[in-house]
């Protein structure tokens, strides 16, 4: 069940056409998320106010189970909740007392809309304010939707960190100040820092902060580099409280890296020679490094299925970084602004695509039998078994990639699979 | 609402799922959002499917909500036909779509496509993943069977039986399907057809030909067979053949059910002698904590008991609808049945058990690891871990076999337990090392840490001679000294206190 729209259609920057489809889609919800910003956020909790499903989709998400009580739960909606609002009010409130008085150590909690909750207009916006009134200031209480029919897997970021944005505090001081917004692994985190301080930019702040008690300021003066090309909402919230965006491409691979940070020291003056003594040592590393992956992986063709909304920064490294030949990057959502530096740099007449009619797009996939396929975890296995290599698009949001000292580590997750597949004889 | 960290089961349209994607050509058109795919992945990633389950889903938005979804399931239910070309199709609607009420039986009746096709009406609310597994296989059954199909045995003049129950994504399921098959050939019984694993439609219609059925797994066939009982006259088998005694009692029963003697089954496998023979003294009386699906919960601790002589300690399930069956059984051990779903309520009877192995899912084995107790899985939810490449049924004799070793080994083995008990600061073989035969130092025990912030406090001597006793009983020493210390209003245990524990609650 294909609705073309407008597939002929340009964007303005380049000649890629876009194909739009929509029918059954192979991807997670924006509940998803919470599997990594519960950890980066490690005194935040979040209670998913859903159903069985959606508690079943956060145990299985991951592709295996993780064991260990995590920072994230599901108020499961039953029959009785379902009869009345009022009492799936009163049933909601028992639930966080309980969650509250069980877990003292979380300081922010997130109520998180799903697609059950959002269907019977349960309003936890309203629900995180009445509960603030008697949890504040121990407990701060936000909500957002994660819900299936509002968002796409990284979306649930998107979500997530919007909801945080009116909870920034002020920044009163006058000063420019950079912050960095997506959720980033630690090391990444730490490495960045170095790089603006060496550079010239010190106090860089990022959001999400690990601590909710370490919101960063925000005003006029506040110019903020997107870390994930998912952040369109966030984005839009920050800019209405005088945030301005500095556009960049993703730091993914050397040259995106590098024009990310350059974005942000051409916003503070940084004159090119400091700028490339800086970054000289690691950029050198990175190139060298990823020599040995651009052996492997030079001249193979890959084919996205849209997952995570990264899909375009990663095809225009491993075409411009790595050689590689791009057949179909599709993705979930293309945010033309966020993405214009990166549309840019894709080779001409690239084929995109937005949305998904999963079925369809498999048959396009093994018509272009490209070398390695991008997909997730529904599809992997079964491309696989019809002599696809494939490579679980899910790892890369789970893997430091971004940043020099990761660029080859990020060509790497593409050329294992090639790898493993010469290795065997069974 | 029920606050849940993690589920036993999952959604009634995930059973439904089971169902379809066992079977060969019927597909399933399910009325969802975007984000239930999410079940897909459970079958090519845990259990390594090499096929994407047959499941369409409508995949709606908020903004068609206010729109026509119905005119989307429509779409979807006629694409599906038109490309998967199934010969039955089921439709239904998960959580979310169960709310908007598109009603999609009656939408699949109005395209009129040329194959059978069967509402399913789970209740996403109320009812969770083996529930939605037995009523979509019981609706398959009832509306493809063929009530007047000629019996088998007519023909050949032997006995014939289906076995029914198994699925996708179960657990062991493969393999008791091929030892009961294998088992029942031996004895004289033909297997008619085998459903919904690997099962056709046309198979599920020639479910009538055969003389009795097999249920394996009560929890997904048993109201199917009932079904068939009431209205084909087809009896169907109680026993679950899970441990060396119940095999027999199968055999027994099937061969009753069958109109055959009771066969003499020469060999019964390696389980008996292992069991009997002297390096099996040390699992005398092992207090052994059971969770798990009711039938396999219940099987465990029948073999536990009766066959390799450890104590149940403790007994329960996590589906309701089978309760009874767990209740009974816990009245033979003379143990709390424990019915909950809620893996935070098995977390703390485990503790409070104090056993020294733990016989569960999954969800057991993490809290076995945290509690440092060894522990074995016996039942779903599964993990890829419980889809081995080799052999491995948990049915028959075989099964009894398995059960041997993957209950065992955990262990600390006899002699390694005396020495540790003998000589305790030995450098390589000790506490923080673990068991020296679970991959050489596994995690060490966390000892729980007292709970209490009672007056009851341990001199520093008893505390030191405590840390003598090895780490995979101390925790039961400890709780024991301080519950005989509390009993008694002690307020310092000293070393005699520990062993005057150690002589009150000595076994």
């Amino acid at each position: 069940m294909t609705v073309l729209v407008d597939s002929d259609c340009k964007t303005s920057a380049q000649s890629n056409p876009i194909l739009r489809e929509r029918g059954q889609r192979e991807v997670f919800c924006g509940l998803t998320g919470i599997v990594w910003l519960h950890r980066k956020m490690q005194d935040a909790f979040f209670l998913i106010v859903g159903s069985r499903t959606c508690a079943h989709l956060m145990q299985s998400a991951a592709g295996v189970m993780i064991f260990a009580e995590p920072r994230f739960a599901t108020a499961i909606i039953e029959e009785r909740d379902l009869a009345g609002l009022a009492d799936a009010n009163e049933e909601l409130d028992k639930t966080v007392q309980r969650l509250l008085a069980r877990r003292p150590d979380i300081k922010l909690l997130f109520l998180v809309g799903s697609c059950p909750s959002e269907v019977i207009k349960l309003d936890l916006a309203r629900a995180a304010q009445r509960l603030s009134k008697s949890f504040a200031p121990k407990v701060r209480i936000l909500n957002y939707s994660g819900s299936g029919i509002e968002t796409t897997f990284t979306q649930g970021e998107d979500a997530c960190l919007a909801s945080m944005v009116p909870e920034l505090p002020e920044d009163k001081s006058g000063e420019p100040s950079l912050l960095v917004v997506g959720a980033l692994a630690d090391i990444v985190e730490d490495q960045f820092s170095r790089l603006f301080e060496q550079i010239g930019i010190p106090n860089v702040q990022f959001f999400p902060s690990r601590s909710a008690d370490d919101l960063p300021p925000i005003g006029k003066n506040t110019s903020f580099l997107l870390a994930q090309p998912f952040l369109g909402e966030t984005a839009r919230l920050l800019e209405t409280r005088g945030a301005q965006r500095l556009p960049a491409p993703f730091p993914l691979g050397v040259e995106g890296t590098t024009a990310w940070l350059k974005a942000a020291a051409n916003a503070w003056g940084i004159c090119q020679q400091k700028f490339d003594s800086v970054i000289e040592m690691p950029r050198a590393r990175a190139e060298k490094s990823l020599e040995r992956q651009r052996a492997a992986l030079a001249g193979k063709s890959v084919f996205f299925f849209p997952d995570s909304q990264l899909e375009i920064p990663l095809a225009r490294f491993l075409s411009r970084e790595i050689g590689m030949r791009l057949t179909e990057v599709g993705t979930p959502y293309l945010h033309k602004i966020h993405l214009k530096e990166e549309l840019e740099l894709l080779p001409e007449n690239t084929q995109l695509s937005e949305g998904q009619d999963v079925d369809r797009q498999l048959d396009r996939c093994r018509g272009v039998q490209p070398d390695i396929s991008v997909c997730g975890l529904g599809l992997a296995n079964p491309l696989e078994a019809e002599g696809l290599t494939t490579k679980w698009a899910i790892e890369l949001v789970f893997t430091p990639i971004q940043g020099f000292e990761q660029a080859a580590d990020l060509a790497e997750l593409f050329a294992r699979p090639l790898n493993r597949r010469m290795r065997l004889a069974v | 609402m029920q606050l849940a960290v993690w589920t036993y089961e999952g959604p009634p349209h995930v059973g439904a799922m089971r169902i379809a994607t066992a079977m060969k050509d019927v597909h399933y058109v399910l009325h969802a959002p975007q984000g239930d795919t999410y079940a897909d992945l459970l079958f090519t990633m845990i259990e390594r499917r090499d096929a994407r389950p047959p499941v369409t889903y409508t995949t709606f938005e908020a903004r068609d909500l206010g729109a026509d979804t119905a005119e989307i399931f429509k779409r979807a239910a006629k694409d599906a036909h038109d490309r998967f070309q199934p010969k039955a199709m089921i439709v239904g609607a998960s959580c979310t779509a169960e709310l908007i009420q598109d009603d999609p039986g009656g939408l699949a009746k109005a395209l009129a496509l040329p194959v059978p096709v069967i509402p399913l009406e789970l209740p996403s609310y109320t009812r969770k993943e083996n529930w939605g597994a037995a009523e979509t296989f019981y609706q398959l059954t009832r509306t493809l069977v063929d009530r007047n199909a000629e019996k088998k045995s007519a023909k050949t003049g032997r006995p014939s039986c289906n076995i029914l129950g198994p699925t996708a994504l179960g657990f062991r399921h493969r393999d008791d399907v091929r030892e009961i098959s294998a088992l029942l050939n031996q004895i004289g019984v033909d297997v008619n057809v085998i459903a919904p694993m690997n099962a056709s439609a046309a198979d599920i219609t020639a479910i009538g030909a055969a003389d009795f059925n097999v249920v394996l797994y009560p929890e997904i066939a048993d109201t199917a067979a009932r079904w068939l009982e009431r209205e084909l006259k087809q009896p169907f088998t109680k026993i679950t053949p899970i441990g060396v005694g119940a095999t027999h009692d199968f055999i027994a029963e099937v061969a009753a059910l069958a109109g055959l003697e009771t066969p003499q089954i020469g060999n019964a496998g390696n389980m008996p002698w292992w069991s009997r023979s002297i390096d099996s003294t040390y699992l005398t009386g092992k207090r052994t904590f059971i969770f798990g699906d009711a039938t396999h919960a219940v099987a465990a601790a029948r073999v536990a008991s009766k066959e390799l002589g450890f104590e149940v300690c403790g007994l329960g399930c996590y589906n309701r609808e089978f309760a009874r069956d767990v209740r009974a059984a816990a009245k033979l051990y003379d143990v709390e049945p424990l019915i909950t779903d809620d893996y935070l309520a098995v977390e703390s009877a485990i503790a409070d058990a104090q056993p020294e192995l733990v016989l569960g899912t999954q969800m057991e084995r993490h809290i076995a690891k945290r509690l440092g107790i060894p522990c074995a899985v016996i039942s779903a939810p599964v993990h890829v871990q419980d889809f081995p490449a080799r052999y491995a049924p948990q049915m028959g004799f075989e099964g009894a076999n398995v059960l041997f070793d993957t209950w065992v080994h955990p262990l600390v083995m006899g002699l390694e337990e005396h020495l540790l008990h003998m000589f305790r600061d030995d450098f390589e073989f000790n506490d923080d090392a673990g068991a020296s035969h679970l991959g050489g130092h596994g995690a060490s025990a966390q000892e729980p840490t007292p709970e209490t912030d009672n007056v009851i406090r341990w001199d520093p001597a008893a505390e030191k001679e405590l840390k003598k006793i090895p780490f995979f009983v101390r925790g039961k020493a400890r709780r024991n000294t301080e519950n005989y210390a509390a009993e008694r209003r002690i307020q310092l245990i000293s070393v005699d206190t520990l062993y005057d524990a150690k002589a009150h609650y000595g076994r």
